[in-house]
């Protein structure tokens, strides 16, 4: 009866290995291995031969990994869609997808076309729809306009008359008299005032000189103001994903939501880069690059190797901050004049070079594309060190 | 290569005029070009000491032929200094930053020290840093308005573009000639120039201004010989004239004394022809016309842009030894072959050099010539000469001289390795090597499996052959980059080579359940995928002898393959039952033998990963891979054309009782539109959060048509012959979809652009056929007939409205991805992983520490999985792990 060996022992055996597999193998072997019975010399024959296996898959030194990245992700993007489409689940608004949102990316464009978070909930708050909502109030921005009914400016005597809406109020949870207090902090307001009329007619009054085209401006404004949620969050949608309610935003303001109770801020993510980067470090931009790429190409139904999409995250954040695809980023500041003046603005590099003496050391592929040498890549990259002369002082 | 020799570094720096007189042949005097002979003359910008114009004639310079000789600059003694426009931003900064009177930095000396310093330590290690305290520096400077030297107080200096500069002085505005500026730039002292962070050994910054004007040699600008006999000159020699011909008259005012205003407009005008000849697109100023009126191609436009110098000539340069035609299919040929047509193997040479054992073999294709195939093009003498063998009168004699050392240029011949190129060449599988077979014809000849990575077909494509000519390019190509072992794409770990369209309807008939193959078919088949072994035993010996397509796959399949998997027909039952599928779309290999199960799609299709075709290339390599495609991939085909396969109108038929089915499921849903139409007429439709009540009433109606066709398409599915040719391409996944099957059978659907309704086309309606504001699904784009049906003239106006939405996506989208993937490429191309296993720049700059943090190389990867864990226990424990 051959032995078998406990889980504790496999893990245990597994475990050894750790310093010479990755991590994602080790979890794979302790979870295929805890279901099998297996003796120590089988096991341990698996675990050389997975260990022969990954050092076979390892890449090669010289091996150009940045030109088949960038292969690998611009090759299947031909073949992406180029419009907006509704989101998945969402059909209340268009999200950026496909190509466009690519570019996007790999501009590392400032706000994205459309802003948007997902906002995770903590555990009080997420199995439970109304909990759910309270928090979307919370965010949700409201401004005077969201709850009006109408407005009407009185020529006359230089005010608006702003007839609320009863049933918006309601649903945000909105109080006439927060309104009012509101308007009285703003400007050049003289007084405010509930009409007798109607508990939801405000009568605002202005300060005498007001004129006509100013009127104009001073109520654009005052419909403009917000009464409550977080500024750039334009609207707030309850979704249920999987077990839990989630909160999907149109607009972003990442540090505002995380400190809002009841937001689970560990899980909580937005599509704007530069506010993660700003926000959570250039750690999580590049996690936040990752996944957004990886989204995409996953949408259009693309297989692309994660490996790929890491580099391309990783060149964009490696000097600590967002440095975009392109001539303003990471091509704009390459060590080589030459590179630089083939890529874009040829004329401009070239005289800055004159100017400073730049000296091109020639380190680069285009450089030396450009010389005629051969290219330090793949087998390009070899050089023979030949001792002359020691074999005869043996 | 060869050579030895290597640039090491490049240094960029401006002329100074002491070096443009330097490195001149001969000082421009006169504007005039030729003389009434049509000879150069003297001093005039086609002297012949700025290089020969003609082939034979020797440079009085260098004394070398043309083809050695590459032109000598002269120069032009510019009658009053003018401004160079490139550098005309960094000359208004430095007379910003620098006082008016003392030339000094406008920074006071003690910082000026700590600057120094600082400056110093950042350019050893941080150059970037360096750069933005130069920027720093400038700022600060630019800002002090009182000398901190010697307290002189500085004015605003103003730059008229493009390159006039005024000094706001309190007594007025006042102009600065470049004599002035240059003077002013000229004390500037060194130490004060370098913080700024210009050069001041390379480019000082008086050098942007020019005295002496440097003239290009001849070779950089080439007249042509028009057929009439007349010379045309080269934009820059237009030019060039032009510069000489105003300085000239500048020259001859000045020393006649002519009044200032006409000396000034004259320096004006030289000024304006140094600027266009360095730009010619120049913001501000007109540009320089020819007399044709189109505008001249002067030094930057001459390098920049996507036909300039750079990357038109530097970045990628033309070659010789290749060829291209048009590309036709042969599925005889090996996917690691490329079939090239006889007249162009005759042209394409190469070199080979003379052996002991080759010679016998390379007198005969001397002897052959360039005529005969194989045969021989040139012959290089040991001592350099060449040999064209189409001069040679007796190519026996000269076959018979040859001798080791000598080298013969002979003929392609089969086997011979070569590049292959589709364009646009997106990924690295876009130039494989081949192995040239020659054959008669005028096209190259492909295997269809290789048509995936090059994303080619055969509708008139047209692709790029080279031959690479060394030792080393050859065994590089043959190693790295044939057909075979690209096979795995590093876009995704999977293969990109496979089966595809008529290899999977093939290969899925010839395994169902149903194919019984007598005797003389299965040698048939065996024999087109060179089987040459004993044939295997029946499956059924009574009442006749049959094979089964399974059996006649399991021969080809390597004996220690055991694989499973879901095939493509699969139904997606909510309880797999696996080896007992009813639809026999469980696919089982047990030691080789494909024991259930029909080979489709994911079983041997390309671009599928986790296929039997890719387990067979992880686990036994690439030739077994190679030899699988080659052989069984005929097998696959030759079996159609046995069966027969093609596609009628029938197999979109659906009966009576269906269309009714059909009809109906569409009423009911033009009914729904019309009330949900009516609703919103009423204003009791209920909007959607967020959406405006018209587009809330569209989303609605396309819910609801959307739904209709996917019902009526199910209903014609319902009706459908399973095992008709065109459903079985669907199911197989060889081409086609339900989709299209239910579009051409059932109804055609919503036409949409951009992904609404058709609305456009006249006021509130889309076609004069319709009332205005018709909300109907006919009056905004629904076909309700199917492609068989055929499409009345209103409804194919939608189709094609919809259609050509796609043909504008398509073109919008090339040109967008393709600038995206350029930027990409150049941002990434110069990452490498270094023998320690880190990714670094090739300056040495670390990315990664692990590629891809656990260092796999995704080509070598499982479909993204360093290592097939279940293969390995499988491998190990044999059978016993199969739980």
């Amino acid at each position: 009866m051959p032995k078998y060996l406990s889980l504790e022992e496999k893990s245990a055996i597994i475990e050894k290995y750790a310093n010479i597999l990755p991590l994602s193998i080790i979890e794979e072997l302790k979870e295929k291995i805890s279901k099998i019975e297996i003796t120590m010399e089988d096991l341990e024959r698996i675990l050389q031969e997975v260990i022969r296996e990954y050092w076979s898959s390892l890449v090669e030194p010289g091996e150009p990994v940045g030109t088949v990245a960038a292969q690998s992700i611009g090759e299947p993007s031909t073949q992406m869609t180029l419009r907006t489409f509704h989101y998945a689940g969402v059909r209340e608004f268009n999200v950026t997808l496909g190509l466009p949102r690519l570019i996007e990316i790999v501009d590392a464009r400032r706000t994205p076309s459309t802003p948007m978070m997902t906002v995770y909930l903590d555990e009080e708050h997420r199995h439970d729809k109304d909990k759910a909502i309270s928090i979307a109030r919370k965010i949700e921005m409201t401004t005077i306009e969201n709850v009006t009914k109408s407005v009407d400016v009185d020529l006359f005597t230089s005010s608006i008359i702003i007839e609320l809406d009863s049933e918006m109020l309601e649903d945000k949870g909105i109080e006439v008299d927060k309104i009012l207090r509101n308007i009285l902090k703003m400007k050049r307001v003289k007084n405010a005032k509930i009409d007798e009329d109607s508990p939801y007619i405000i009568r605002v009054e202005f300060e005498e000189d007001v004129e006509l085209g100013e009127l104009q401006r001073l109520r654009d404004k005052i419909l403009a103001s917000k009464i409550k949620g977080i500024k750039g969050v334009r609207r707030v949608i309850v979704q249920k994903r999987r077990d839990e309610y989630v909160l999907v935003t149109d607009g972003s303001n990442l540090a505002a939501v995380m400190k809002i109770k009841g937001v689970d801020y560990t899980r909580t993510v937005s599509n704007n880069i530069h506010e993660i980067e700003e926000v959570l470090g250039i750690e999580a931009a590049r996690m936040a690059i990752i996944n957004e790429i990886q989204q995409v190409l996953e949408d259009q139904g693309l297989d692309v190797d994660i490996r790929h999409v890491m580099l391309v995250a990783d060149i964009m954040t490696r000097t600590g901050s967002i440095k975009q695809i392109g001539r303003h980023g990471v091509s704009g500041e390459k060590e080589s004049v030459l590179a630089r003046a083939a890529f874009e603005v040829t004329i401009r590099h070239l005289l800055e070079a004159a100017a400073k003496g730049e000296i091109d050391y020639l380190r680069g592929i285009t450089e030396n594309v450009i010389v005629g040498q051969v290219i330090p890549l793949g087998t390009g990259m070899v050089d023979l060190y030949m001792r002359i002369g020691r074999r005869g002082e043996k | 290569m060869s050579t030895g020799k290597k640039i090491k570094a490049i240094k960029f720096g401006i002329l100074s005029p002491e070096d443009i007189r330097r490195i001149s042949v001969t000082t421009i005097i006169t504007s005039d070009t030729y003389d009434e002979d049509g000879m150069p003359i003297e001093g005039g910008l086609m002297d012949r000491r700025l290089g020969i114009l003609e082939p034979g004639q020797r440079c009085p310079i260098c004394g070398n032929f043309m083809s050695e000789c590459p032109g000598h600059f002269g120069h032009l003694e510019l009658a009053r200094p003018v401004v160079h426009v490139g550098f005309i931003k960094i000359i208004h900064n430095l007379l910003r930053a620098v006082c008016r009177s003392c030339g000094r930095l406008l920074i006071n000396p003690r910082s000026m020290k700590r600057y120094l310093k600082l400056l110093k330590k950042l350019e050893e290690n941080w150059p970037v840093l360096a750069e933005r305290l130069n920027v720093h520096i400038l700022k600060k400077a630019m800002k002090t308005m009182t000398c901190p030297h010697c307290g002189e107080r500085q004015y605003k200096i103003r730059l008229e573009k493009p390159t006039t500069f005024y000094e706001e002085r309190k007594e007025g505005i006042v102009r600065l000639t470049p004599i002035e500026v240059r003077s002013r730039l000229e004390k500037i002292p060194d130490e004060d120039v370098k913080l700024v962070g210009i050069d001041p050994d390379h480019s000082r910054p008086e050098w942007m201004i020019l005295t002496v004007l440097p003239v290009p040699p001849i070779a950089v600008r080439p007249s042509i010989l028009l057929e009439s006999g007349v010379r045309a000159e080269d934009d820059l020699t237009h030019k060039l004239v032009d510069i000489v011909r105003i300085n000239e008259r500048l020259k001859e005012n000045i020393e006649a004394g002519a009044p200032q205003l006409i000396i000034e407009d004259l320096w004006e005008l030289l000024q304006y022809h140094v600027t266009t000849y360095f730009d010619n697109e120049v913001p501000g100023i007109p540009p320089a016309k020819h007399r044709s009126g189109r505008p001249l191609r002067t030094l930057a436009q001459r390098l920049k842009g996507k036909e300039g110098r750079f990357r038109g000539h530097l970045s990628g340069k033309r070659v010789d030894f290749s060829a291209r035609t048009v590309i036709s299919p042969d599925p005889n040929l090996s996917i690691n072959e490329v079939g090239v047509p006889l007249d162009i193997a005759k042209i394409l040479t190469i070199p080979e050099r003379v052996a002991p054992w080759n010679i016998e073999e390379l007198r005969r294709y001397v002897v052959n010539g360039p005529e005969k195939w194989p045969g021989a093009n040139y012959i290089v003498r040991p001592d350099g000469r060449r040999v064209d063998l189409r001069f040679v009168k007796d190519r026996k004699a000269l076959a018979e001289t040859l001798a080791p050392g000598f080298v013969v240029e002979r003929h392609l011949k089969d086997g011979d390795i070569v590049l292959f190129n589709r364009q646009p060449s997106l990924h690295r599988m876009s130039i494989m090597a081949h192995a040239v077979k020659v054959l008669p014809g005028r096209t190259f000849r492909l295997n269809l499996t290789v048509c995936p990575p090059y994303n080619a077909d055969f509708d008139g494509d047209e692709m790029n052959l080279h031959v690479p000519q060394t030792e080393e390019a050859r065994a590089e190509a043959r190693i790295l980059m044939l057909v075979q072992n690209q096979i795995l794409s590093p876009r995704y770990g999977g293969p990109i080579i496979g089966g595809l369209q008529d290899y999977i309807s093939g290969a899925y008939l010839l395994t169902s359940k149903a194919t019984l193959l007598e005797k003389r078919l299965a040698s048939d088949l065996l024999a087109t995928a060179k089987y040459d072994d004993a044939l295997p035993e029946p499956v059924i010996l009574s009442p006749k002898v049959y094979w089964t397509g399974k059996q006649l796959i399991s021969l080809f399949l390597p004996p220690k393959l055991n694989y499973s998997l879901k095939a493509n027909i699969c139904q997606k039952c909510a309880v797999c039952v696996k080896e007992q599928c009813p639809h026999d779309a469980f696919v089982v290999i047990r030691r080789g033998r494909l024991l259930a199960g029909v080979f489709d799609k994911k079983s041997i299709g390309a671009q599928v990963p986790e296929s039997v075709l890719h387990r067979i290339i992880k686990d036994f390599g690439t030739d077994a891979a190679r030899i699988f495609i080659d052989n069984t991939f005929r097998m696959f085909t030759c079996f159609l054309e046995y069966r027969g396969f093609t596609m009628t109108l029938d197999d979109v038929e659906v009966p009576a009782e269906a269309t009714m089915r059909i009809r109906e499921i569409l009423e009911d849903a033009y009914d729904r539109v019309a009330k949900l139409i009516d609703a919103y007429k009423k204003g009791e439709l209920e909007p959607i959060p967020g959406r405006t009540l018209e587009e809330t009433l569209e989303m609605r109606i396309m819910e609801v048509l959307a739904e209709a066709r996917d019902s009526a398409g199910e209903v014609a599915a319902e009706y459908l012959y399973k095992f008709n040719n065109a459903y079985i391409m669907a199911r197989a996944g060889a081409r086609g979809n339900i989709l299209n099957l239910t579009q051409m059978a059932a109804t055609l659907g919503q036409q949409s652009v951009r992904g609404q309704r058709i609305t456009r086309g006249y006021k509130d309606r889309t076609l004069p056929h319709f009332k205005p504001g018709d909300l109907s699904a006919a009056a905004r784009g629904f076909v309700e007939r199917s492609f068989k049906d055929g499409l009345n003239p209103i409804e194919m106006f939608f189709h094609a409205a919809g259609g050509r939405e796609g043909l504008v996506d398509t073109a919008v989208r090339t040109s967008q991805s393709g600038y995206m993937q350029r930027r990409l490429i150049n941002a990434l191309q110069d990452i490498r992983v270094e023998y320690d296993g880190t990714v670094r720049l090739t300056t040495g700059d670390i990315v990664q520490f692990a590629y891809g943090e656990d260092g796999v190389d995704p080509a070598k990867s499982d479909h993204g999985k360093p290592v097939n864990i279940d293969k390995v226990i499988e491998r190990v424990l044999g059978h016993k792990a199969v739980i």
